[in-house]
């Protein structure tokens, strides 16, 4: 048992090359990686939401949950729509009971009783995935397991994510949330296996007003297009340089 | 599917008030404030040890091989709470397949093995010749439990049998070096955690860039504490079995008292200076978020002032921060004052913890809401044990049970 350190440590060195030269024949690629494929070139997907025509019925949210997969009594989903009541007194009443599912059936804002004659503005916002240019949700995950499609959508591989939370924590607009079932994250994907197939997203269809519509922002003929080119539109938070694709007409300096 | 798997992560300990958008809860529970806490304990113990090891301060000798062995002993409860709070704990090695580097978790694999093999090695370099010297001694005996811990030293010993001067020397210098890299990268380890929470634009309490100075400063002020608190429990332990086999009046008794007295008060003035650094650091970022006045500063103003304050002000900074200041710049210091200093302290850095974790999430991406954190104490089901007040227990119990594992093989404590 006599060894000397240099024998010992020439040992080391030519065991872990041997290793290292062996193991080297696996090439682990990350699901961004692999998927960096997908999408068109040619599209940019973008959302249009007027929220002048936007009655808050919820049929929109219904129509995802059911599209998607997203348990329908559990008290998280991919959209959903906000109320606003601005009084007289200048305060903001906010509330979206399950998540506008069921529409606003009650006048009662976060328990309080709004009486019509103190209402200054009332209206309702649609919120869903930004779909961000530089999203936040793609950079903090730790395994590539949420990318974005060259067509602009950013995606979750449900077999990759390690469910660590990281990217619900990152998005601003606190549009992610843990699939109850598959336990992973979970995200809009603004319906991205009917609209990569020529298919309106779930809630588009459902909205009997028009008030959500979908579009590609590379193609000018595009009525989408067009109006986000041509008309004065919003985007939410952008001060978290996140630059969101979902623009809005009738934005309030209230909406959160 | 049953109504079991149907729960939402998060959904059992949050409750809303106000308006909250509907997929916010409280993600990052009680695991996620362990997280941070332990990285901070490990890193801690390991800076303490190296003040020895590389800044050659000798009064800390004693404390040095000590620190060490239990910074050994906390390494894998940094982990334990990430395992314990993933959704999916089995893909954890995802993050070593397909690290995405442009988060600030892919490195925590590759920062942490890197932290695990200085330590264990220093240890080894530490601990060689007292292997080598067992294997001597062991060789003559016959039976079964010193046959094991034969083989096991052998196999410790890797085969480097040398006992020269000069090679102890080289042991020496090794174990300098390594403590010398070890403390950029034991600091690296937590700074990097304080990153982890200091970049996520999206949270305006998280959000600065003093935070991961801020987590490096309370990681060593509780890294010390605890060391200190555990090394006065076994000196406490060995007084106390001492007195009992060889009276009260025993000269024994007098030597650990006075060895003991002698290294706490050595040990307590580096803490206090990194106490001192602790606290201007985050009292700043405090006055700092006040003066600018952001868009974020009503709620958090709110959360802070109103929501938090008990959890935050007397908590932290009162019974955690400014109490046991006071306790040990008091003149006349002893055993039992630090003793009560220090478990405040380590009280303290764990609020301080909290209060960054879920008082994050104590208000809404809305800025118009707010959310309370109600942990579960009686679990009942895997996710409220992983997640409760058990889970957390059970981490913070862990290294306790794994340093006595290792002092069976490595003893640390020496007070001869």
């Amino acid at each position: 048992m006599s060894q000397t350190r240099r024998d010992l440590l020439k040992k080391v060195i030519i065991g872990s090359i041997g290793a290292t030269v062996s193991l080297d024949l696996f090439r682990f690629l990350s699901p961004a990686q692999l998927q960096a494929a997908i999408g068109d070139q040619a599209v940019r997907w973008v959302f249009l939401v007027d929220t002048t025509k936007c009655v808050g019925c919820g049929l929109c949210v219904k129509a995802c949950k059911k599209e998607n997969e997203v348990p329908y009594d559990v008290p998280v989903t991919r959209t959903w729509v906000e109320r606003y009541v601005v009084t007289k007194d200048g305060r903001s009443h906010i509330d979206t009971p399950n998540g506008g599912r069921d529409g606003f059936v009650d006048k009662k804002i976060q328990g309080e009783e709004i009486r019509d004659q103190d209402i200054n503005k009332a209206f309702f916002v649609p919120k869903l995935c930004n779909q961000c240019e530089n999203p936040a949700c793609v950079q903090v995950c730790p395994v590539g397991a949420t990318y974005q499609t060259k067509d602009g959508v950013t995606l979750v591989d449900r077999k990759w994510c390690i469910g660590c939370g990281y990217c619900i924590m990152a998005c601003p607009y606190g549009v992610r949330f843990f699939h109850p079932i598959h336990k992973v994250a979970e995200k809009c994907t603004f319906c991205y296996h009917r609209i990569s197939k020529g298919l309106k997203p779930a809630c588009v269809q459902a909205c009997p007003f028009g008030a959500r519509q979908l579009g590609n922002l590379k193609n000018p003929d595009d009525p989408v297009a067009q109006i986000i080119k041509t008309q004065r539109v919003g985007v939410l938070k952008d001060e978290y340089g996140t630059k969101p694709q979902v623009f809005y007409i009738g934005l309030d300096t209230n909406v959160r | 599917m049953g109504t079991e798997e149907m729960v939402v992560h998060g959904a059992e300990w949050t409750v809303k008030q106000l308006f909250v958008y509907p997929n916010e809860f409280i993600y990052w529970s009680v695991q996620i404030v362990m997280y941070p806490y332990m990285t901070g304990l490990v890193a801690g113990a390991f800076v303490l040890s190296s003040l020895y090891h590389v800044f050659d301060q000798k009064d800390l000798k004693d404390m040095a091989r000590f620190s060490l062995v239990f910074s050994l002993a906390l390494l894998p409860t940094a982990m334990m709470p990430l395992m314990f709070h993933l959704q999916q704990p089995l893909r954890g090695f995802n993050v070593l397949f397909t690290p995405h580097f442009t988060s600030a978790i892919a490195a925590f694999g590759i920062v942490f093995s890197t932290y695990a093999m200085i330590v264990v090695s220093e240890i080894w370099f530490v601990y060689r010749q007292f292997f080598v010297e067992q294997i001597n001694e062991l060789r003559a005996k016959n039976d079964g439990l010193s046959r094991l811990k034969f083989y096991l030293y052998q196999l410790f010993s890797l085969g480097a049998h040398d006992l020269s001067d000069e090679a102890v020397n080289k042991d020496k210098r090794a174990v300098r070096l390594l403590a010398a890299i070890g403390i950029p990268v034991a600091c690296f380890l937590h700074g990097y955690a304080g990153f982890i929470f200091g970049s996520v634009k999206a949270n305006a309490l998280w959000m600065s860039p003093l935070m991961p100075v801020i987590f490096i400063m309370s990681a060593v002020v509780s890294g010390i504490a605890l060391c200190m608190l555990t090394y006065i429990a076994i000196m406490e332990w060995k007084k106390f079995s001492t007195v009992l086999a060889r009276g009260r009046g025993d000269e024994s008794v007098q030597l650990i008292r006075s060895v003991e007295m002698e290294v706490v008060k050595k040990a307590s003035r580096y803490l206090i200076g990194f106490l001192v650094a602790a606290i201007s650091l985050e009292l700043l970022d405090l006055i700092f978020r006040g003066y600018t006045a952001m868009k974020s500063w009503d709620i958090l103003r709110t959360v802070m002032y109103e929501e938090d304050f008990v959890k935050i002000f007397i908590l932290q900074y009162l019974c955690g921060n400014l109490l046991p200041f006071v306790l040990l710049l008091l003149p006349r210091l002893t055993i039992r004052r630090t003793a009560f200093a220090l478990a405040l302290i380590l009280f303290g850095v764990f609020m301080m913890r909290w209060n960054v974790v879920i008082g994050g999430q104590a208000f809404s991406l809305s800025f118009a809401g707010f959310m309370h954190y109600h942990i579960p104490v009686i679990p009942h089901s895997l996710e409220t044990y992983k997640e409760g007040v058990l889970g957390a227990l059970t981490v913070a119990g862990t290294p306790f049970v794994l340093f006595w594992l290792i002092n069976k093989i490595v003893p640390s404590i020496r007070y001869n």
